[in-house]
């Protein structure tokens, strides 16, 4: 089954991009797609490669990069929120990508399921 | 908005129910705006749009809101534009009307106001529920 | 339908108005903050033990486990981990999230 997923919360304020990377995490290794995951709201901020935690704590954003490298999972960035909020392709961790609201949309349309993470 | 209308590609006309859940109230956090500009984009891929407003989502639709003291983008009008982008099913929950002392006469556009079980049965109906 | 809960009730209204329009033979699924819900002696128990009549109701493991409060769960509220949250997903032609 084909799996979208919204993220509205930035990294490490909230738990919903933590729920939302082991629900795909999971969801691949049951055999489903993440085709894509949209970041929207102050989830755009999962995006930043200027990310740089304690040693000891979890890389929020290297782990969604990992899902997109091993997986193919297309990590989508909103525009509008992301320049709202200063993201810009030249911050931009591997494997995302900066694109319009559509692609919200299309994934609600084109997956079986559409699943939000947020507050 | 329109910046956003640049990557309109992939329906395949497919028409799915898509509805757009909005629970909080403007201005406190960004959520209603940027709810809004989803709603506006979905108008291009000619899907089944519901919106629905209930809990302080209602306060979203309130007359007469003047944003020029705080500063920030007054976008209550947009919702009197939904009409032209051939958005027209708004829903109200009637329950979160009552619990803050409002009706119908107090929004900024014409919606139909559905009691809670009535509300539940058209969430079921959808094939896609997206939350603000 | 599924419905997924995921503020705690007595800070947030998500937990009650879910409940107040969720259809009966719908799934609820309470994660992170709000599977203090599903516990005893929590304010919202009475709620989610007359929910049940109607409704099957989940609750993530691994969150209620991280809250220390998986030695507290409230009988006949289902555990599941991220797996069983995928299936309750898939499961369900319809998910919504009470944010």
């Amino acid at each position: 089954m084909k799996i979208g997923i919204m993220v509205s919360e930035g990294p490490y304020n909230h738990q919903a991009s933590d729920t939302a990377y082991l629900f795909a995490r999971t969801a691949i290794e049951k055999g489903h797609k993440v085709p894509r995951v949209f970041f929207y709201h102050d989830g755009v901020n999962n995006s930043t490669k200027l990310t740089e935690p304690p040693q000891d704590d979890r890389h929020v954003v290297n782990r969604w990069s990992k899902l997109a490298e091993d997986h193919g999972v297309d990590l989508v960035v909103c525009v509008a929120a992301g320049m709202r909020r200063g993201i810009k392709d030249e911050i931009l961790a591997p494997g995302f990508r900066i694109s319009g609201l559509g692609q919200l949309v299309e994934a609600g349309i084109q997956c079986d399921r559409l699943v939000t993470f947020g507050d | 908005m329109s910046d956003m209308m640049d990557d309109m590609e992939g329906g395949e006309g497919v028409v799915k129910k898509f509805m757009f859940v909005n629970r909080k109230a403007p201005h406190g956090t960004v959520y209603a705006l940027e709810g809004l500009e989803v709603v506006l984009i979905s108008a291009a891929f000619d899907q089944d749009v519901s919106m629905v407003f209930t809990d302080d989502g209602v306060y979203e639709l309130i007359k007469g809101m003047n944003t020029k003291g705080i500063e920030v983008k007054d976008f209550s009008k947009t919702y009197r534009a939904l009409e032209g982008y051939d958005i027209e099913k708004l829903y109200v929950e009637k329950a979160s009307m009552d619990a803050r002392g409002l009706s119908e006469d107090d929004l900024i556009v014409d919606v139909t106001v559905l009691d809670s079980a009535e509300m539940a049965s058209l969430m079921a109906e959808q094939d896609v529920v997206i939350s603000f | 339908m599924l419905h997924i809960v995921n503020k705690s009730a007595t800070e947030r209204n998500s937990l009650e108005s879910c409940l107040r329009m969720a259809t009966k033979g719908s799934a609820v699924l309470l994660i992170e903050d709000a599977v203090y819900a599903a516990t005893q002696g929590s304010e919202a128990a009475a709620k989610i033990q007359s929910a049940m009549a109607d409704l099957q109701i989940y609750a993530l493991g691994p969150d209620m486990e991280a809250r220390g409060m998986a030695g507290r769960v409230l009988d006949g509220v289902k555990l599941v981990d991220y797996g069983g949250f995928v299936d309750l997903v898939t499961e369900h032609s319809t998910c919504q999230s009470w944010l």
